[in-house]
């Protein structure tokens, strides 16, 4: 139900995203998806990698801050109104959304999903039957 | 006009003798009820029998703001509570304030030395003075307060912060002296237009300004500012409060009230004594206080001494305004602030590295402080939200630790620079 995201601490600095995508590239390491959530004196880089152990080490050891966390990912149908179906089950349920992104892989249409209360949306997930998507499936 | 001509042009030999005479009392007081100077004494084997003239005050112990820490709250005290009227209190380095007690003798003294001051300036009973220092554990406002009131002044007790209302009081109640932190002066100066109004709608005509170092500079760009004169109030609340010198028209130097308060220079290293002329600390023994009375309290700012007559007629000795210090005690809006405190904030929450830098800068006339502290890795989130609450986290607790509001911005770890020996902290922009 779950896969792993890097989070990466970013300075507002020119070209310092850069550097951290450099190092990913260097090591071989494709980026599935990718978001920055910014304030204004520093961001937070998200990304879903191929091998986040493998980035996680390659970015700590050039002192990059990074951590590793479990975040929800569901497959949704690649039609109208299927996203808005399953937030629409969360605010049922009322559990906030702290953050989102969305992306395809190959045909499937992938949403990552961070809540304020990660058990209750696991059972909302389990009660309503959303397809959840596994790492493997991300290879 | 000088309001104690007696004292303020006392001759050199009979200031020497009434010096002496109340050095030898104090001694014996804080021998008798301090056991801190009783034990610090004894271990010097200095007796209050060896002081006998003011010259001896070079074989007394030392007292840094440490010793005041350290014996805190009430320790220093050489009368019981039952003889103290009030209390006053700064911040401290580890979360303990630096107390202060006065019995009604001290407040006594207080309002005498500040009406010197006052007078000084050019303040009589004529004037409208408006006190824009804080009012409360600080020393600025009442001590000022009690020796505006002493001169006859009518007092507007508004205390700190507000422009607006600050500005519409000046205004409306036709203030003619402004008791203040300079820089606090400077951003009135200029906040004037912003809020409707001109100089011609003041009737500003002196401003006693401190609690601060400020530059000879800054009080000529005062006077021209406000279209007023402008003098240098001096003072510490561990040997009183304001009011322990002021600047005459002549501003060649301020003078120290020395029948209370007996200035020496000493080297910042060997703690010798310095002849007159040569920078080090100012040094000041407490010489008629009775609530804290402090031998020989190193103030940690440079200065220099001058005991040649004034052109003002005052023979009370001159010290160089205050510009430095040998220490990295910061003055920030009139506050005290050792990096230290920082680090001991930082240090108490854990919940970033020990790594900051600290900026100082000068907005709009007031100063500001930036907090740059280093991640600590494990506590990075993946939401922002979660960055942004520890970082107002630590903003709260450095609040209300050094009274002093402090914009966090978190940075990553490893970027601040390490300095090999003396670590640099503190970085201050503002212009000197």
């Amino acid at each position: 139900m779950t896969i792993r995201q890097l989070s990466v601490f970013l300075e507002n600095k020119t070209g310092h995203l850069n550097q951290i995508l450099s190092v990913l590239a260097k090591n071989n390491i494709n980026i599935i998806a990718l978001t920055v959530a910014d304030s204004s004196d520093y961001g937070i880089l998200r990304a879903i990698v191929s091998d986040p152990e493998k980035a996680l080490e390659a970015l700590r050891s050039e002192q990059f801050t990074v951590r590793v966390h479990d975040i929800l990912s569901l497959e949704m149908d690649a039609a109208p109104g299927s996203m808005s179906h399953i937030l629409d089950l969360f605010t049922a349920a009322d559990i906030c959304i702290e953050y989102v992104y969305a992306f395809s892989f190959g045909s499937k249409s992938i949403l990552i999903i961070r809540t304020d209360n990660c058990d209750k949306a696991v059972e909302v997930i389990k009660a309503n039957g959303l397809k959840s998507i596994r790492e493997a499936e991300l290879r | 006009m000088i309001w104690n001509k007696d004292i303020e042009c006392m001759g050199r030999d009979a200031m020497r003798a009434l010096q002496s005479e109340r050095l030898i009392k104090l001694v014996q007081q804080v021998y008798a009820n301090v056991a801190f100077y009783r034990r610090r004494m004894d271990e010097m084997g200095v007796k209050p029998s060896d002081i006998q003239s003011i010259d001896d005050i070079v074989k007394l112990p030392f007292t840094y703001k440490t010793d005041l820490r350290d014996n805190y709250p009430f320790n220093l005290f050489a009368v019981p509570m039952k003889d103290i009227v009030r209390v006053h209190a700064s911040s401290g380095t580890t979360g303990k304030p630096t107390t202060v007690g006065y019995t009604k003798n001290d407040i006594e003294n207080w309002r005498e030395v500040l009406a010197r001051c006052l007078t000084m300036a050019g303040i009589s009973n004529e004037d409208v003075m408006q006190i824009s220092y804080g009012y409360g554990l600080f020393t600025g406002g009442l001590g000022v307060h009690y020796g505006a009131e002493n001169v006859g002044c009518a007092v507007i007790p508004i205390s700190g912060g507000n422009t607006r209302r600050q500005l519409q009081l000046m205004s409306d109640f036709g203030s003619t002296v402004l008791a203040c932190t300079p820089s606090y002066a400077l951003h009135l100066a200029d906040a004037l237009a912003e809020y409707g109004y001109s100089l011609a709608d003041m009737k500003l005509k002196i401003g006693v300004f401190g609690a601060e170092p400020w530059t000879e500079n800054m009080r000529l760009e005062l006077e021209k500012k406000w279209g007023i004169k402008a003098y240098d109030i001096y003072g510490l609340s561990e040997i009183m409060g304001p009011g322990v010198a002021n600047d005459c028209e002549a501003h060649t130097g301020l003078h120290v009230h020395e029948d209370h308060f007996y200035p020496e220079i000493v080297h910042p290293d060997s703690k010798l004594p310095l002849a007159d002329g040569t920078e080090g600390e100012l040094v000041f023994t407490t010489l008629t206080k009775e609530g804290i009375p402090l031998l020989r309290y190193n103030t940690r700012d440079l200065s220099t001494l001058t005991r040649d007559t004034c052109e003002c007629g005052r023979t009370l000795v001159r010290m160089k305004k205050i510009t430095g210090r040998s220490d990295d005690m910061l003055i920030i809006r009139g506050v005290n602030l050792f990096p230290s405190q920082i680090e001991h904030v930082l240090l108490e929450m854990g919940e970033t590295s020990a790594h900051y830098m600290l900026y100082v800068d000068n907005v709009n006339n007031l100063d500001t402080l930036e907090l740059q502290v280093e991640m600590d890795e494990t506590k990075l989130t993946d939401t922002i939200r979660e960055l942004q609450d520890l970082s107002k986290k630590i903003s709260h607790a450095l609040n209300s630790a050094i009274g002093l509001s402090v914009k966090v911005t978190l940075v990553e770890p490893k970027t601040i620079a390490r300095s090999e020996g003396k670590a640099v902290r503190v970085v201050d922009r503002r212009k000197k």
